[in-house]
Order: C-alpha cells, then structure tokens, then sequence
C-alpha cells in the first residue's frame, strides 16, 4: 500500500510537472528571464500547488492520524543559516542556465530526453561531492529520522 | 518588464500546478512523506538509507509519467504536450546538474521540497530557499540570455 501511494504520488508529481510547463526548459527560463520577454506561467503552477498542499496540510493537523496510515512527519524548523542561502543561490544558478530541477529532470528521463539524463548523473556527483566535503553522507536534513512504520509496508 | 503574452499558459499552469499540489497531499496523507524530489533522490541514490522503498516507487511513478503521458494525450492541443526543448551545450547540462545537485543538499531541498511543501507549511526556512532560488535563477538567466547571449 506504501509503495503503490508513493508511485500513485510520483505519476501524479509527473504529469503536473508535464501539464504545467516546468519541464520545458526554455519555459522555466523564460519566467526567470524578467528583464526580457517574462512568461509568468510558473507563479501560477506555485499558487496551484501551494494552495492545495497548504489546504490539505493545514486539514490534516486537525486529523488524529493523518488519513490512511499516514502521521505527519515531524519537521525541523532550523534556524536560517548560510548554507542554507549559500546553497539555494547555487541550485538557483544551475536552475537557471540549464531550466531544469531535480523532478523535471527525472520526467525528462522517462520521456528519452538525453539532456535529462545528464543532468541527473552530475546531480548525483554534486550531492556526492557535497556529501564527501561535508565529511558525511547525511547532513542536517529538513525531514528528521523516519519514524518506524506501524507493521510492514 | 515585458509579459510574453503569446507563451503565456496560465490554465494549464494552474491545473499543472493543482495536480502537483495533490501529489504532495497525497503522499503527506498517505505516506507521511514530504514530497521533495531532491531529498528523496538524494537519500535513495547517494545516502542509500534503509526503508527507501517508498522512494525506489515515488521515483519510479515520476519516470513513468511521461511515456504514461504521452500515450494518452497524443492527440492533444500542443500546450497540453510534453515539451522538451534543448537550446544549450552539454557542458551547460553537466555544469547545471552539478550545481544544483551541490546545492538542494546544501539548502536541504529543491523546488518541490522548500517551493511547493515548505512553503505550504509556511516555513521560514523555505521562503528563504526560495527567495535564493529565484535570486541565483534570474541573474544567471540574465547572464546567459542577456549578457552572454545575442
């Protein structure tokens, strides 16, 4: 059932990538392209997103256990520091030449955007370079340890 | 400032994003998880973290979305396509992929995990991301389309 959600969620993630343009990385350029010919396009896919998560996340406080077997993860709220703006420039700077972020990239990957795939290898070195210099593989990470699941998935 | 009103997409946009925000509903309700693709690529692929099952299955849907996609709506209006266009050199790629790779694990997160499920609980962490996101995004784009470029 865990994994049939999680892959249910992931389709879903997908074709509203699709839908709304934000694989298309000329697209995601344009509406960061505000001093030339701007696309707002994607502060309409945040709105659409952020308004339904916030409403079902905001719902979901007032439910004992979450819905089916779902608990709310419990959340870090970490103090504002500089990796956190050093880091958010520099995906902000690899977003932007290129157009692509992480979920895109993997939907490119499914469609045989050679790009896509690319991209995704040298993701997976930065995170590993990271990793490597920060001295472990896990850091801080805004999702705390998982909490162990009542029976099996 | 100029709106390019011929690109401009906002109904597709919106539903785009709507299905975007019910995904994450979903596996917040479900699952319990936060739907940030980084993070959940990070911690399978490079953490290689147990119990990551649900993550192998997350990334799985996400890959299959678009060959799903494309065989349903193959006849289409061509806003409602998958559009992949491809107007950069490799190195752009490779240099981008490393970057952003570098940075969501910096920052904790990418554009679905602060931009859509953190600002959706209103975090301040998040907002900053974000606001960095968009900062890094629009000087580079600046820089490559308008600087660099013709």
């Amino acid at each position: 059932m865990t994994y049939l959600l999680a892959s249910l969620s992931g389709l879903i993630m997908g074709c509203g990538l699709i839908l709304s343009g934000m694989t298309a990385p000329g697209k995601v350029q344009a509406f960061l392209d505000v001093t030339g010919a701007w696309d707002p396009s994607l502060a309409f896919v945040m709105a659409g997103a952020i308004g339904v998560a916030s409403i079902v996340f905001r719902l979901s406080s007032r439910l004992p256990n979450g819905l089916l077997n779902g608990r709310a993860p419990t959340l870090a709220s970490g103090a504002i520091d500089t990796p956190l703006i050093v880091g958010s420039l520099l995906f902000g700077v690899g977003w932007g030449i290129s157009g692509i972020c992480p979920g895109p990239a993997l939907v490119g990957i499914g469609a045989g955007y050679l790009p896509s795939t690319v991209f995704v290898i040298c993701l997976l070195f930065g995170m590993e370079f990271h990793a490597w210099l920060s001295g472990s593989p896990v850091s801080g990470t805004e999702e705390t340890s998982p909490t162990p699941w009542p029976g099996k998935p | 400032m100029q709106v390019d009103i011929a690109s401009f997409t906002p109904w597709s946009a919106l539903l785009g994003g709507v299905l975007i925000g019910l995904a994450a509903a979903l596996l917040y309700l479900g699952i319990g998880r936060i739907a940030g693709v980084s993070g959940i690529f990070g911690k399978l692929v490079c953490d290689q973290e147990a119990n990551s099952g649900w993550r192998f299955a997350f990334l799985i849907g996400l890959i299959l979305s678009a060959p799903l996609w494309n065989a349903l709506v193959a006849e289409t209006p061509p806003a409602f396509r998958l559009h992949l266009d491809n107007p950069q050199s490799w190195a752009i790629f490779c240099v981008a992929g490393l970057a952003v790779g570098f940075g969501s694990r910096m920052a904790n997160g990418c554009t679905s995990g602060h931009g859509i499920c953190g600002l959706a609980r209103f975090s301040r962490r998040s907002l900053v991301a974000v606001l960095g996101f968009m900062t890094g995004g629009v000087w580079s784009v600046y820089l490559v389309r308008h600087l660099l470029g013709d």
